[in-house]
């Protein structure tokens, strides 16, 4: 299908998209990427009046280290994070979690502002977000604003932007030398939404686990702290095996109530994020898949 | 609501007045009469009306035209003419990776943008490359054949 029609307006700043924005309160939409959008429309499901245009902005694309923080301007491309040293070194999760984001033409032009935006909670970057403790910046007339991850995804395609605000960059602690992360998804196909998915970070104190993040996706109407499910791992002892991992999947039934959909039945979804949960544990384990941080030089 | 346009398709210069909501792949057909990208899903899922924009590949199916401005776009038309991919083509047909032939551009250009950068990719790496475009023909081993085979008679000449 075709989208129905609208204006379209090109904008060269933040500033410049947020009067926009108001002046059409309710009626425009932001267009980046538009790999969320564009199907969106072409299948009807939305029809904005007016597309807002930020593609344009060339300091939105960028990926940088200030403070022991990473911050990733929103219009940087899922391509751009896989091939960036700073992602690899730093945050080895988004690059590893960006393989499994649908397929290279899209990754071309996708972005991490428009995905989180997006906030659908079946893809994989909001629960990175949640498990890597990011702070999600807001840009709107005041200024900007800062929202911790956890408090950002509020529901099915919603978040706590504001009507007029604009999702302008993450930022992401970095990595520490303690800490391992891991992450795996269920799909029918390579490049299909996840039916469950999980992406985590944890610390550890010699082999012990400590302070696990344990980000579920695909499984509710947004991603998903394990809360009960991270104590009982912290709680566990090594070795890790499934009879130290059995109370941890038993506390995930409290964490998680899966919807059922065409795709799998609740049950099915929460079998499979116990089966995940398994194989993320393994995977922070050593051996590490996931490339560990060289600790950043103190200069 | 007709917004000037101006881009490169198969380096020639063009400029057209364009409604917001046609996208890319529309304005090759239809205003161009480049039929050779094709529309299969419109959203984004087939991989059909894959093609190159400033070097990358895109779906055209989720890219407005005006999002194209002062763009490098080629298309299926450009990269056969060319003979870019002529050694391509005929593996393809050497190995019969083409049935219908409604996938077979997009396949191409995919397959093109991966021997490109990854000449010695092995099957599994042609098949993750390969996973956003959709063959309902099912062809897709001889269309990993004639890749395979096209990436090492690259390697072995370059060699």
């Amino acid at each position: 299908m075709k989208a129905a029609a609208f204006d379209f307006v090109r904008v060269k700043s933040l500033t410049e998209a947020c009067d926009r924005l108001v002046d059409h309160a309710g009626a425009a939409r932001l267009v980046a990427g538009g790999q969320s959008l564009l199907p969106a429309m072409n299948l009807r499901l939305i029809s904005p009046e007016i597309l807002i245009d930020i593609g344009g902005i060339a300091e939105l694309r960028s990926i940088s280290v200030e403070d022991h923080v990473l911050r990733i301007g929103c219009m940087t491309r899922h391509a751009d994070l896989l091939c960036s040293p700073d992602i690899a070194l730093h945050a080895p999760l988004l690059a590893e979690a960006i393989k499994e984001v649908a397929h290279p033409a899209i990754r071309n032009r996708g972005t991490i502002g428009g995905n989180l935006a997006h906030a659908d909670p079946a893809s994989e970057l909001p629960a990175c977000m949640l498990a890597l403790e990011a702070t999600i910046v807001a840009f709107g007339k005041q200024g900007e604003r800062r929202i911790a991850a956890e408090d950002f995804f509020t529901g099915w395609y919603e978040t706590a932007l504001a009507e007029g605000e604009i999702l302008s960059a993450v930022e992401i602690p970095l990595l520490a030398a303690d800490q391992s992360c891991g992450f795996a998804e269920f799909a029918r196909r390579s490049g299909d939404y996840a039916i469950a998915g999980l992406a985590a970070r944890v610390s550890y104190e010699g082999n012990k686990i400590r302070a696990p993040r344990l980000a579920f996706f695909a499984v509710g109407d947004r991603p998903i702290l394990a809360a009960h499910a991270a104590a009982a791992l912290e709680a566990a002892s090594p070795p890790y095996d499934e009879a130290a991992l059995a109370s941890v999947r038993a506390a995930l039934a409290e964490d998680l109530s899966p919807q059922d959909d065409l795709q799998a039945a609740a049950g099915t979804r929460l079998y499979l994020a116990g089966i995940l949960l398994g194989r993320v544990v393994a995977q922070m384990g050593d051996p590490r898949p996931l490339p560990r941080p060289v600790r950043a030089s103190t200069s | 609501m007709s917004h000037a346009l101006s881009l490169a398709v198969n380096g020639e210069r063009i400029t057209a007045q364009v409604s917001p909501r046609l996208h890319l792949a529309d304005f090759l057909r239809e205003t161009l009469g480049l039929t050779g990208t094709h529309l299969g899903c419109e959203h984004g899922v087939c991989g059909a009306c894959t093609l190159r924009v400033n070097g990358e590949i895109v779906r055209s199916c989720l890219m407005l035209a005006i999002q194209a401005q002062d763009a490098n776009v080629e298309t299926i038309e450009g990269l056969s003419d060319s003979g870019e991919i002529a050694d391509l083509q005929q593996a393809f047909e050497a190995r019969n990776a083409l049935q219908c032939g409604y996938c077979t551009p997009g396949m191409l250009i995919t397959a093109q943008d991966l021997l490109l950068h990854h000449p010695s990719a092995d099957r599994a790496a042609i098949r993750a490359h390969l996973s956003g475009n959709y063959c309902r023909c099912t062809g897709y081993h001889a269309i990993v054949d004639a890749i395979e085979a096209t990436g090492r008679a690259r390697m072995k000449k370059g060699a």
